[in-house]
């Protein structure tokens, strides 16, 4: 029930840049390649040494730990990476979010990463990061390699997991119509006025 | 039982396998003819000298001299060690971490080694203290060396998972612990396939020179034992702790993937 509140937030690659999503609302972030969409995630998150701050709520990210803080604000990154061979090991906790909303059944958790397509990891990268249960959500291109079908289903179900958990959602996306579809405000960066 | 003195004919007439072969190598373009004669060079200048700092050593038994040589001893280790990982730590973490890491674990036991086994008379007595510590450094700094270069190149390649993983909120050490355990495993291996093969297909080299000096092959057998034990006790050792502290040191306070604390060496 809480919103995201990004302040001043800068680093070596990144210009400052302010910014808040309401709790249940989902802010759009659109801009040309190379204009720091996925830095301002990364430095959100705290992967990267920043100056500023970020709340979450009351909650400022510096003053709980690095990796209690991800948990919270769940970022899925444009490419995800898998680390044991089997789809189910990488799901920490036993109930599985979603998996039939998005075409899966669950059989896919025996199923071994290697013979996953590009689409059906992106798709359980989500719903990986959703089995987490983040306070907020950070998309980086989340249907980019999805068919129309596909591209659909997640959205739909970020959308359900947006109003059910009333959590702010930060979406980049080059899709115009999409930022239509699940976009309460738009912001587009550019390489002028990203401060 | 005397040993069968070495005059320096004998040595030329040695030194003529490494010229033969250096000549060989010419016409067939191994292009490595001038490494083997330079590399053969070395061989006889720096053992020449050290049986000469040795032979100085032994006469004259000094704790403050045999301090000095174990320091030389170990800077150079250390700095082998680094020399030896195309991606290091940078600043001085680089021959920091190794050379801390050998200095614990191979003084330790040696010193360990030197006053409750062997019991000698001073402790420090240079013929069995230098001997065994050059040993030790030795085996331990091809260790070290390994085991960090395995770490610091495992990260870089696995960059994205890494990150991909503390984004979903583990903490460093879980991410790194399948990478930590490969490297000090990668450490150790040597010598758990030197103590594996000992004896059956190679004979220590320190057992054969003790038994062609006339030493009875039993007690050579027990001294090579001996080392054989603080080798694997001091590689490992040291392996556990350079890769600690190099494992830490790739990520901050806040848990965030540090890559640039690594740089590719040329």
């Amino acid at each position: 029930m809480s919103g995201l509140r990004v302040v001043k937030l800068s680093n070596k690659f990144l210009r400052p840049i302010s910014l808040s999503v309401p709790s249940g609302k989902c802010l759009c972030l659109s801009g040309p390649s190379g204009v720091g969409k996925t830095l301002l995630l990364r430095a959100i998150v705290d992967l990267d040494p920043s100056h500023g701050k970020v709340f979450l709520g009351t909650v400022e990210h510096m003053s709980v730990d690095g990796p209690t803080w991800r948990r919270k604000v769940g970022l899925l990154p444009a490419e995800s990476h898998w680390w044991r061979e089997r789809v189910g090991a990488h799901f920490a906790e036993a109930q599985t979010v979603g998996l039939e909303q998005l075409g899966f059944d669950a059989k896919v958790l025996d199923r071994r990463i290697a013979g996953l397509s590009t689409g059906e990891r992106q798709r359980l990268a989500l719903l990986r990061l959703l089995s987490q249960r983040p306070k907020a959500l950070l998309l980086d291109e989340p249907t980019a390699s999805l068919d129309p079908k596909n591209v659909r289903r997640v959205e739909k179900l970020i959308v359900t997991y947006r109003s059910k958990h009333k959590i702010p959602v930060l979406w980049v996306s080059h899709d115009s119509r999409q930022i239509k579809r699940v976009g309460d405000q738009h912001l587009r960066m550019t390489p002028h006025d990203s401060s | 039982m005397n040993v069968v003195s070495l005059t320096p004919t004998d040595l030329a007439l040695a030194a003529g396998l490494v010229l033969a072969l250096a000549a060989l190598s010419l016409p067939m373009g191994l292009a490595i003819g001038r490494q083997l004669v330079v590399a053969g060079a070395r061989t006889v200048v720096q053992l020449l000298l050290v049986g000469l700092v040795l032979k100085a050593l032994f006469d004259n038994v000094n704790l403050g001299l045999i301090t000095l040589i174990a320091m030389i001893m170990l800077l150079v280790a250390g700095w082998e060690a680094m020399a030896r990982q195309r991606q290091r730590l940078v600043g001085w973490w680089g021959f920091g971490v190794g050379s801390l890491s050998m200095f614990v674990s191979t003084f330790a036991i040696t010193i360990l080694v030197l006053v409750v086994i062997i019991d000698t008379e001073p402790w420090y007595a240079p013929r069995y203290a230098i001997p065994l510590l050059g040993m030790m450094l030795g085996n331990t700094m091809t260790g070290v060396a390994l085991a960090l270069d395995r770490l610091t190149r495992t990260t870089q390649q696995q960059r994205g998972l890494i990150e991909n993983r503390l984004m979903l909120g583990h903490t460093w050490k879980q991410v790194i612990e399948d990478i930590r355990n490969d490297s000090m495993r990668s450490g150790m291996i040597p010598t758990i396939n030197a103590m594996a093969v000992a004896g059956i297909v190679s004979l220590p080299g320190m057992m054969t020179g003790q038994i062609l000096a006339g030493t009875p092959p039993l007690e050579a057998v027990k001294y090579q034992i001996l080392i054989m034990f603080m080798i694997a006790g001091g590689t490992g050792f040291g392996t556990v702790a350079a890769v600690s502290v190099a494992a830490r040191r790739l990520f901050d306070e806040r848990e965030r993937l540090r890559l640039e604390r690594i740089r590719e060496t040329s």
